[in-house]
């Protein structure tokens, strides 16, 4: 069933708050303006879209909202999907920059949240693994597709609303995939529009694997990006998984990354976010085994009028459970950073040992700054820390690296590097730890 | 030593500095040649530390009025990054921590600083690390600092070799020791000044700020200067350094007083 869009919205007349909903309401009309990708994701549609139709546009008195204040997303006009209106494919050449030499494994790339099986390498898998578009996806997956908690969301429903492929990595038990996988999701096109990029990946029990997701641009143009990732580690699989949210600095970008650990699991993450005019990432974790390893890495750098939000979750409910989480920012120019994270430790997640530190770096005057840490400990025997602390760079350590011979430009770019460079060095893809570097602007 | 006819590293005139509007330097006179160890000694507040930040270009602290030449220079024209790379080293009473940096790291960019400003080819990173591990041998620190985040988890005594470390690799002609003994025991004192007197030349001088005698029991001094509310007040040989710490500081006191 098709649902026709008229590409102009009439907002003349409209008090804000209508305007509001009627934008909220023309998000899900867009993306359900095409069929589901597969017949069977119809009845999946219809929930999420019902899921939708009891949320709103998030305003900043919404306390999940406070700080980010999205009413700068009424004024982006939404052309209907690019899907079919044919935009022409990014070449090789233009894509060059994001090649990884070290995925050998795979390398998937989405255009507009569309799979490109042109610009896509798959290399020859074990039996039973799977990493590809949702055409051949298998069986197996359909179990958890759209199942993760959070999914009443509101960006997030309407992504599952309205999603027209997906990135799809599955690996039966006991497979262990050595060699990175990439995906690449990047935007293009002229005429503004709603893209939706949709990632599932299932690894199941003693399982292993690395992924790197890339979400970047061609051009300038704004753009409203909501992704979805959802992740699944069965019993003692292991993820290590890097985000970069590299947008235009024009487009508004919303993501989610649900992840749920089944007991000793281990989940290790690196969100480096960079891109967007206003971008907003919620990070979840959703434990449902006992001894499991959770790792958030996280770097977000901004500058001239960017705004970037982290809301992150960790939900522990079994015992055992060891989280360390590090979010680092770096603000820059009248850029606006957010943090939250929020850590959930209940009665029945005793012996958590759970620790959060979230440091920032101001480099301008007015630039900000706003950070909530958010353990709610019901459990009595646990260990929790959290730290947060605002700094800028300061005269004395930079009069230190001028003392021996380092020009005071050079020495703020030699602790800019050292700042970042902490969380940088855990990603296991060092060719990937060099390209960050030149896209954060970051000098040796 | 005190040599003839020796070259002048450093004159300071007059010196007076502020930081945050409250005078802390008052007039000071110093005369540096080359060869010569200079101790500055001196209570808390009396500017000992104030001058040593001073002669390096610490921004937070003002110049009122005064004169300093280095090397024939007017010290005062020069950024503290040229004043590093013409030669003058400040060891740091608290030495900074800069994770994320490793030690050999900075210290190859300090180093080729310097090359680069006297017109040098700079060192690539094999040939530095030769030179880097011979220089290790003068504060019998081993490898595995060069691998660390610079002074990040050191102790007192390694943070303080680890400034020794760095003045052997650059060589100044004027270096200037801050408080370099404080909260070092005797083992890691020794080392350090080992260090440092290996280092001591004809060519170059040596300017040592402390609080304690003791260091000077191996450091020996050709000149003892005693500050007191930003000025030096007294100036003798190593045998006032003694004096000070039999008989303590106030029996000079009356003299400032005198003078005011």
């Amino acid at each position: 069933m098709t649902i026709q869009v008229s590409p102009v919205m009439e907002t003349q007349g409209l008090s804000v708050a209508s305007q509001r909903d009627a934008y909220w309401r023309r998000l899900l009309a867009l993306g359900q303006s095409h069929p589901a990708p597969l017949s069977r994701l119809e009845p999946l549609r219809q929930q999420a879209a019902t899921c939708f139709h009891a949320t709103q546009f998030p305003t900043t008195r919404d306390e999940e909202w406070r700080f980010t204040d999205l009413s700068e997303l009424l004024a982006l006009d939404l052309a209907p999907s690019l899907v079919q209106s044919g935009v022409s494919l990014p070449t090789a050449a233009e894509l060059a920059f994001y090649e990884l030499p070290e995925a050998t494994c795979a390398r998937l790339v989405f255009v507009n949240g569309q799979f490109a099986p042109t610009l896509s390498a798959v290399a020859e898998m074990p039996p039973g693994v799977y990493v590809g578009s949702l055409a051949a996806a298998p069986e197996a997956i359909y179990t958890h597709l759209g199942q993760l908690p959070g999914r009443d969301e509101g960006f997030t429903a309407l992504n599952t609303a309205g999603f027209s492929d997906a990135a799809v990595i599955y690996l039966p038990k006991n497979q262990v995939l050595d060699a990175p996988i990439q995906v690449l999701f990047v935007t293009t096109g002229e005429a503004s529009a709603l893209v939706q990029p949709r990632c599932v990946v299932v690894a199941e029990a003693n399982s292993a694997l690395t992924l790197v997701e890339d979400y970047s641009a061609l051009g300038r143009t704004a753009h409203l990006v909501n992704a979805v990732t959802e992740i699944w580690l069965g019993e003692n699989a292991q993820v290590n998984h890097t985000r970069i949210q590299a947008e235009a600095d024009t487009t508004f970008h919303v993501g989610k990354t649900a992840i749920a650990q089944a007991r000793t699991s281990r989940y290790i993450g690196h969100s480096i976010h960079c891109g967007g005019h206003l971008s907003r990432h919620h990070w979840e974790i959703y434990q449902t085994g006992e001894q499991t390893e959770t790792v958030l890495n996280g770097l977000t750098y901004l500058r001239g009028h960017q705004t970037g939000d982290t809301h992150s979750a960790i939900a522990l409910t079994q015992p055992h459970g060891q989280t360390r989480q590090l979010h680092k920012t770096i603000v820059d120019d009248r850029a606006h950073a957010i943090f939250n994270g929020k850590v959930f430790v209940p009665r029945a997640a005793q012996m958590t040992d759970a620790g959060q530190l979230n440091r920032n770096l101001l480099l301008s005057s007015k630039a900000r700054i706003d950070t909530k840490p958010q353990l709610e400990i019901v459990a009595d025997n646990v260990k929790c820390t959290h730290g947060a602390a605002i700094g800028q760079l300061e005269a004395d350590e930079i009069f230190y690296l001028q003392s021996r011979g380092i020009d005071a430009a050079s020495a703020r770019q030699l602790l800019i590097y050292a700042f970042a460079y902490e969380i940088l060095r855990e990603i296991p893809v060092p060719s990937l730890q060099q390209r960050l570097l030149m896209q954060l602007n970051i000098a040796r | 030593m005190i040599v003839e006819h020796s070259n002048e590293i450093l004159s300071v005139k007059d010196l007076t500095a502020s930081v945050d509007g409250n005078a802390i330097l008052k007039g000071v006179n110093l005369e540096v040649k080359a060869g010569e160890i200079h101790a500055i000694m001196g209570l808390n507040g009396s500017g000992k530390s104030t001058f040593s930040k001073v002669l390096a270009g610490h921004p937070d602290y003002k110049v009122t009025g005064g004169s300093a030449t280095y090397l024939g220079q007017d010290l005062w024209q020069l950024d503290p990054e040229v004043r590093s790379r013409e030669g003058i080293f400040l060891a740091f009473q608290y030495p900074l921590e800069i994770p994320g940096v490793s030690n050999i790291d900075f210290l190859r960019v300090a180093y080729n600083a310097k090359r680069k400003q006297a017109g040098e080819e700079e060192l690539d990173a094999f040939d530095f690390d030769d030179l880097v591990r011979e220089k290790l041998e003068v504060v019998k620190m081993d490898a595995s600092f060069l691998h660390r985040s610079v002074n990040e988890g050191f102790s007192g005594g390694e943070k303080k070799r680890n400034e020794i470390l760095q003045m052997a690799l650059l060589e100044p002609r004027l270096a200037i020791l801050d408080e370099t003994d404080s909260g070092l025991d005797i083992d890691a004192l020794r080392v350090v000044a080992e260090g440092v007197n290996t280092l001591a030349g004809a060519d170059n001088a040596l300017l040592v700020i402390t609080h304690y005698q003791r260091l000077l029991n191996y450091i020996v001094p050709d000149y003892v200067h005693v500050m007191a509310n930003g000025r030096i007040i007294r100036t003798g040989t190593k045998d006032l350094a003694l004096e000070l710490e039999e008989r303590g500081y106030d029996w000079l006191m009356p003299e400032t007083a005198a003078t005011v």
